[in-house]
């Protein structure tokens, strides 16, 4: 890679102007992981993804009129991982958006979608990178909403209230996928006194404490879409079994004319 | 404004309050550049650790400038806030041209005593 070679005058201020072109960059920079690492976790990924692109085009094939919702689902998470929010840490971070398709499609269709965010985000605005996309698809794209599709589906089993369980759901896939991100940084550069526990902490108090805030907004704003969804397509959210097909609390006069 | 609405404006309040408090309480002022990605302090964590790391790959297009950048980022948001409105305005849509449509066929069966 000759531009590289340019680069790498002084190696402390090349990794400084990496990290300053992504400011508020969550996911890991192009180049930053080690080689083997970038492969591992490419290896790592590609079954989800795969797997989640025919999930999808099944789910597209057996249910053309999920198709809609299947692209606001990705739209919501284009609009929050291009949130950069303040937080309480001084700095800056953005929300991934996972958590909403994750609950309405399950967790493989996610993957795919926040692949193709990630890649959109890749290509485009030089955050998070074409080597790191193994790396930041398994956190982002596979970790995240597996976690939150999890404590959703837990939740739900024990007769938690829908929104309660979506709230938990969005923060927990938020949260899990800064915290792979800080594991995956701690793998590849493990401390030399304290070796990857100690890494681990120092980067996982950069990422998830800052995260924490807005892990809440983005239970907040997943809320706020479900229930918009609860309101305008109740019959999508019955078949796709967020909503019980047997009555239920959501139920009203206006949802009970479009279901007939 | 029905409940439903207030609700959800009380939501979209809590978030831009959860946005706004950090800048407000000033939890960057112990920062020489507060409010900058968190990153940059993941920096200083790698520097710490190992020093000579080089990256090893550079983005194949970059941002020309930081106002390019900030475009493409809101090009991104507008992109999928215009998705989700398209979504929800469809909605909204069929759901009244549906009632309506009930509606109508309601009458005629009314007139023709034979409701429901």
């Amino acid at each position: 890679m000759s531009p590289v070679s340019q680069e790498t005058g002084q190696g402390t201020s090349t990794i400084h102007e990496v990290l300053e072109r992504v400011c508020c960059a969550m996911h890991i920079a192009e180049g930053f992981l080690p080689p083997a690492h970038a492969v591992a976790w490419g290896v790592a990924s590609a079954p989800f993804v795969v797997h989640g692109v025919r999930s999808l085009t099944r789910e597209v094939k057996e249910h053309p009129e999920s198709t809609l919702l299947l692209g606001a689902s990705g739209a919501f998470t284009f609009v929050l991982s291009a949130l950069k929010l303040p937080s309480v840490t001084g700095s800056c971070s953005h929300p991934t958006g996972t958590g909403l398709g994750a609950i309405l499609f399950r967790p493989p269709i996610m993957a795919v979608l926040g692949t193709i965010t990630l890649l959109f985000q890749a290509l485009l605005l030089a955050h998070g990178g074409l080597t790191t996309l193994g790396a930041n698809v398994f956190s982002m794209a596979v970790v995240g909403p597996w976690a939150g599709y999890a404590v959703y589906k837990l939740l739900r089993r024990y007769d938690v209230p829908l929104m309660v369980a979506v709230f938990c759901g969005a923060f927990v896939a938020d949260l899990s996928t800064y915290c792979v991100t800080s594991v995956q940084l701690a793998l590849a550069f493990p401390d030399p006194g304290s070796g990857i526990l100690g890494a681990l902490g120092k980067f996982g108090s950069i990422f998830a404490v800052t995260q924490i805030p807005l892990a809440v907004s983005e239970g907040l704003l997943t809320v706020l879409v479900m229930r918009l969804l609860v309101q305008s397509s109740k019959g999508e959210l019955t078949r796709l079994g967020v909503l019980l097909s047997g009555g239920g609390r959501a139920r009203n006069k206006s949802t009970e004319a479009v279901a007939r | 404004m029905s409940r439903n609405t207030r609700i959800n404006l009380l939501l979209l309040l809590a978030v831009a309050l959860l946005a706004v408090a950090p800048l407000v309480f000033g939890m960057g002022d112990h920062k020489e550049e507060p409010f900058t990605g968190a990153d940059g302090e993941a920096e200083t964590a790698i520097t710490e650790i190992e020093p000579d790391y080089e990256p090893w790959f550079s983005p194949l297009y970059e941002p020309p400038s930081g106002e390019i950048e900030s475009a493409l980022f809101s090009l991104q948001a507008a992109l999928g806030a215009g998705v989700l409105a398209y979504y929800f305005g469809l909605r909204r849509g069929r759901r009244q041209g549906e009632q309506r449509a009930l509606e109508r066929v309601g009458g005629a069966e009314e007139s023709d005593g034979d409701a429901g």
